[in-house]
């Protein structure tokens, strides 16, 4: 019997593996990390050869740059291992700066960094990491002299394409959150029309951002992107539809209290605050950590992180809806409208009462006939 | 001598009644969906599937009735007509509305004698057809989300992009509660209305009838 796979048969070319094996990577590695990163692009299997090559033979320089950030994006990307994905992709990518990781420090690591720029002007693919302080002439973050802001404005304006990894630099993140002190801003706002990619989260999903450099080095291009310009075939989906919990919202099944009985069954976090209905992610399907969990699976509910503003509307992060502005954190929204639909009561209630006692406003008088 | 006037024609008293099980069952279902009052003792149920069920087919059933009482306004009878919820465009929609807010208040004795809506009252209806038409507009808004790129993400998903997700639920929210104080309110006035003015105020949503002394126009 003949398979779908025997008809497409995704056959990468010896000679390209023979090519791979020089370089050092493991034959069975490549294959693995190629079918991996097709699968998360939402690719059929028939692409797998068409990735092997452009991954082979194209070696994009990247420049990862660093503002208002924890390095949490950096770190995640770092520490992934699924296929080996963070160490394939370097030896794929050309990284020619990276806070995290370079040997050089200080002025020497600056001029590695314009000097890159300048030799791979409009060709580079450029990673940004953290929000842009804006205020105060943006000298709330400065590097080697320069504001965040004019640095930033300068390496997207040059670059091929900007990913932005991370909720800080999609949408702004931690930093912008309310009060938000250094007017932090993302990197759409700070240089807008540029081509840029959102890819939001705290932190990226490494998977996302591997599959969302090789789409660019295969295509020539970025993914197509829904309306908060993140790439469709990671944030195409709700969590909530794709959650491994979604039988026991669906039944009626919810934890009430971390650690009841309910929540140890693995049923719904829902009760509990869980923001997976307003959240479009594949960290259900993906997940971190080599696919190991993700904050659902491990009990946690959800707390929207790829969404925008989402430590200002997800928060309170344990209840269903944000805060009511103008009233008590402990207010929600059906105890404020609990008392209002009360309050309506009684006034009409008194109203009806004092109505009762009125004389001489009843019409029709001289029609109403007095029975014995 | 009192005469009998046909005030609500059928699509009128048919979209209120639609509208009133319309909103009980969408109340009802939106807030077990916001606040899941109960819970399943066994997985094979389906409760919360149930509850977003009735609440999607109301949410059509109640845009189908909302729809088609909008186009009414503009073939119906003048009671029912658009004008009738802009009363106080005319001066003597504005004398009365003024005469009707005194009454209701304890600072004026009489009641404005109308054959349909009171000007007061209209106005309150307005802001209910407003009301309406963000509970239909954002409900549709949020449904659409488990199917980004579809009809309803298609026309309308770009609202929670500029509104942002959580507080169109907040609004959608708040607006019930709002409805529920405003069915307290209109439930009231309307059996206040029908024991001071003697014209069937209650009946006439059943009927269509209203008793209508013309001298006292």
């Amino acid at each position: 019997m003949k398979t779908d796979l025997d008809v497409i048969s995704p056959l990468i070319p010896e000679d390209l593996l023979l090519r791979v094996e020089a370089k050092g990577i493991n034959r069975r590695d490549f294959i693995k990390f190629c079918t991996a990163i097709t699968a998360a692009m939402a690719l059929p299997v028939s692409f797998i050869p068409t990735v092997a090559q452009a991954v082979e033979d194209k070696r994009p320089p990247v420049i990862w740059v660093e503002y208002q950030s924890c390095s949490g994006d950096s770190e995640a990307f770092l520490r992934s291992n699924h296929p080996t994905a963070g160490e394939l992709i370097l030896d794929l990518i050309s990284l020619e700066y990276a806070e995290v990781i370079m040997a050089a420090a200080g002025h020497q690591a600056e001029e590695a960094k314009y000097q890159a720029m300048e030799k791979y002007k409009g060709q580079y693919i450029l990673i940004v990491e953290g929000s842009i302080p804006t205020g105060a002439n943006g000298v709330y973050c400065t590097i080697g002299g320069k504001s965040a802001m004019d640095d930033c404005k300068m390496l997207v304006q040059n670059a091929a394409a900007t990913i932005c990894v991370g909720s800080c630099s999609s949408f702004g993140g931690i930093p912008a959150a309310a009060p938000n002190p250094t007017e932090a801003k993302s990197v759409s706002q700070i240089v807008p029309g540029a081509t840029i990619i959102n890819l939001p989260g705290c932190p990226v999903n490494a998977t996302n951002l591997t599959a969302t450099i090789v789409h660019f080095m295969t295509f020539g291009k970025l993914p197509a992107v829904d309306r908060l310009g993140r790439p469709k075939f990671a944030y195409g989906k709700r969590i909530h539809d794709n959650c491994e919990r979604r039988g026991h919202f669906d039944a009626g099944q919810y934890a009430e209290a971390f650690g009841d009985e309910a929540q140890r069954q693995g049923h719904c976090l829902y009760k509990l605050g869980c923001k997976g209905p307003e959240t479009f992610h594949n960290c259900p399907t993906v997940r971190y950590n080599e696919g190991t969990s993700w904050p659902i699976m491990a009990g946690h509910g959800c707390i929207g992180c790829s969404e925008p503003g989402f430590w200002d509307t997800m928060s309170p992060f344990y209840r269903r809806l944000p805060k009511v502005p103008g009233f008590g954190i402990e207010d929600t929204a059906d105890k404020i409208g609990i008392g209002l639909a009360a309050a309506t009561a009684v006034a009409f209630g008194v109203h009806g009462v004092a109505s009762c006692f009125r004389k001489g406003d009843a019409m029709e008088e001289d029609k109403v006939v007095k029975e014995d | 001598m009192l005469r009998i006037y046909y005030v609500w024609e059928w699509p009128v008293r048919i979209c209120h009644w639609i509208n009133v099980l319309s909103m009980i069952m969408l109340s009802m279902t939106g807030f077990y969906i916001g606040s899941p009052f109960i819970t399943a003792p066994d997985t094979s149920m389906y409760v919360m599937g149930w509850m977003r069920f009735l609440h999607f087919s109301f949410a059509y059933l109640f845009t189908v009735s909302v729809a088609a009482r909008i186009i009414w306004m503009f073939i119906g009878n003048h009671h029912a007509s658009w004008k009738a919820f802009i009363p106080w465009i005319t001066a003597e929609g504005r004398r009365n509305f003024i005469k009707m807010f005194r009454y209701y208040t304890f600072t004026g004795k009489k009641i404005t004698y109308e054959v349909g809506h009171n000007p007061v009252a209209a106005t309150a209806y307005l802001g209910i057809f407003v009301l309406f038409v963000f509970q239909i507009i954002s409900g549709f808004a949020m449904y659409g989300q488990f199917a980004p790129g579809g009809f309803w993400d298609g026309i309308l998903g770009g609202l929670n992009v500029l509104v942002g997700n959580q507080w169109m639920r907040l609004f959608h929210h708040g607006v019930m509660w709002l409805l529920a104080g405003f069915i307290i309110n209109h439930v009231y006035s309307g059996w206040l209305m029908d024991i001071k003015m003697r014209n069937g105020t209650m009946s006439g949503i059943f009927s269509g009838y209203r008793y209508i002394e013309p001298e006292d126009l």
